[in-house]
This record gives structure tokens, sequence and C-alpha cells, in this order.
């Protein structure tokens, strides 16, 4: 019972989190500032997802060759800046990761 | 040249982008799964999480505070804050949506994911008048859901068969990485939205001890801040934002 509970208030919350604001600032005529605020939703949170794992192990700045996420991370921004493809990222960045990752035997 | 958009042809294509995604989540639902029932959450509490709250982060944290015997209310509210910032995706998505009935902004409502974010972010912006750009969404979102709820049963019959070492050695985590690196560069296209990314990444790195995922939040906030107001800069004194496009692409 203790456990129903618990995952009906989750799902409450997680669902008025998640379903009110679409449901809602469709329907309101968004001031133009707000509009142009949104814009950097997309950017900025997946920035921020991003980088803790790639520039942090244990909580510390790890910027040495022997981080195979930081590798990875700069041979895909690179490809995704110069090819603008999902795929080609993707790919040449996880396989510089793996490879990177077994020749340094570490991170 | 003229597409012709289907409900099918968004759908696949909804799909296709997300198995990135999707192949990433699957370490961390099975390892979803094997946490919560070894921390004392029944099978059918664990897999009811997945299906009806559907939100990996909070998930964990939320099995690991019951492990813990903390009580209900202050999981559920760890579980908002953890959430919070997918009020912001919703406000992000909410203008293109806003014709949909009910029916769809229910079930999209409700899957709305970091991922599935993510990839529809990207389709409901590009500038061509399919109708069925929600296909595209359902499209990511339902094998999403359908994955992580198979994967959390893996996990929980599984039992210990694979820990948090084994998935890191596959690589499987950086995939989220990669495919999210994938999508923000082509974003980086103005100076304001560089300084938003800057913003983000810094704010993130010094607020990354914060518990809850707030960092995330502030993070993500700081990014927003700091693009709206270059760009707001960028206005007053007359410059046009696309200019600066140019000037940083040569």
């Amino acid at each position: 019972m203790k456990e129903a509970l618990l995952i009906l208030g989750m799902m409450i919350v997680t669902f008025g989190v998640r379903y009110p604001v679409l449901a809602l600032v469709g329907r309101i005529e968004l001031p133009e500032p707000v509009i142009r605020a949104l814009r950097y939703v997309p950017p900025a949170v997946l920035t921020a997802i991003i980088v803790p794992p790639v520039l942090l192990r244990d909580g510390q700045i790890a910027l040495t060759l022997d981080n195979a996420y930081l590798i990875g991370a700069l041979v895909a921004i690179g490809v995704a800046w110069r090819t603008r493809n999902l795929l080609w990222t993707i790919l040449l960045g996880m396989g510089v990761f793996l490879v990177w990752r077994v020749l340094t035997g570490g991170l | 040249m003229t597409e012709t958009y289907t409900r099918k042809s968004e759908f696949l294509a909804g799909a296709q982008a997300t198995i990135p995604l999707i192949v990433g989540a699957i370490p961390f639902g099975i390892i979803f799964g094997t946490v919560a029932v070894t921390g004392g959450l029944s099978p059918a509490a664990t897999i009811g999480m997945s299906a009806f709250v559907f939100a990996g982060s909070a998930q964990f944290i939320a099995s690991g505070l019951y492990a813990a015997a903390v009580a209900n209310p202050l999981i559920i509210l760890t579980t908002f804050i953890v959430n919070l910032r997918h009020a912001l995706y919703s406000a992000s998505l909410a203008p293109y949506m806003k014709h949909l009935p009910q029916r769809w902004l229910l079930p999209l409502g409700f899957s709305l994911t970091d991922e599935t974010y993510a990839v529809v972010i990207q389709r409901y912006t590009q500038p061509d008048s399919s109708p069925y750009k929600h296909w595209f969404h359902f499209g990511s979102a339902l094998p999403m859901y359908l994955n992580w709820q198979l994967c959390t049963l893996i996990g929980i019959i599984a039992g210990q068969s694979i820990n948090e070492e084994q998935a890191r050695n596959l690589g499987l985590d950086f995939a989220m990485v990669v495919t999210f690196i994938g999508i923000v560069v082509p974003l980086i296209r103005t100076h304001p939205v560089l300084l938003s990314v800057t913003a983000a990444g810094l704010c993130a790195l010094i607020f990354n001890g914060l518990p809850n995922q707030m960092g995330l939040m502030v993070a993500a906030l700081a990014g927003i801040v700091a693009g709206y107001v270059a760009e707001t800069q960028l206005v007053l004194n007359h410059q046009d934002a696309n200019i600066v496009e140019e000037t940083l692409e040569s």
C-alpha cells in the first residue's frame, strides 16, 4: 500500500510538471520576451546535461588525455560542426570514445 | 522538391531519430530494475514506477531514498524537484503543439523526457509545414517508453547480473552525450546561443554538487537568461542576430 501511494504521488507530480504547462502554454498567448527566451531552452538544457559527465570524474575536472569522454566529445563537436550530420557525429564520436578508452585503459 | 509527409513516415522518422537514445537508455533501465528491487521495492512497484512515472533520474533517486527508508512525502517532493526541468520542455514545445487535441496532448505530455524533448524540438522547429509532426513525436516517445518498460523488467528479472561498471564498460552512457552534442552544435549559430551554451556548461560544472538535479535546473536557467540577455543586447544595438552567424562561421 505504501508503495502504491508512493508511485501515485510520483506520477501526479511528474505528470503535473509535464502536462499542464504543455496544455496551457499553448492556449495562452505568450508575451514576446517569453517566446524569445524559450528558444534558448534546447541548447541550454542539453548542454547542462552533458557537460558534467564529459568534464567531471568523481567530482573533479578531468581535462586530461586519458579522459575518453573528453576526447570523444571533442571529436563529436568537431564532426558536428563540420558536417551537421547527427549520424556521423554519433558514429565517429562513439568510435573514438571506445577506441580511446581501450588505448588508455582508463576512463 | 516537395516532400510528402505521412503519419507513417513521420512516425518512423521519429523512431529512427531516437534509436541512439533508446540504446543509451537500455543499461539504465536494466540497472534501475535491479537497484530498485534489491533496495526493497517490490517488482510490481518497480515496473509501476517505470510505467506510471517514466522519469529515469527521478526513479533512480526515488528507489535510493526508498531503500534508505525515507518517508513517501519526501520522496514525492524530491521527484517533483528533479523533474522540474520537464516544465521547461513543455513550455518550449507548447507553441508547436497547441493545435493538438487532448488525446494527443495527454500521452505526449505524459511521456516527455530529456531524450524525447531533444529529438522532437528539432522536428517541431523545422520550417516545413508537415501536419503530422506529432506523429514524429509519437514515434520517438512510444519506442522510448516500451524500451524502458522492457529494460526495467529485464533488470528486475536479472537481479544482480549486470552492474554499473559493466554498463560503463560498454560505453552506453556516452551514447546520450554524443547524441546531444550532435543536436546542440548545429544550433550554435549566433553569439547569444554560444553564450547560452557556455553559461549553461559552466554552471552545470559549478553547481554539479547540488542535490536532486538542482544544478541542472540552475545551469539551464543560467543558459536561458544568458542567451536572452545577449540577444536583447544585440537587438538594442540594432544589430541583426543573423549577421553574427556569418561572422561566427567565417
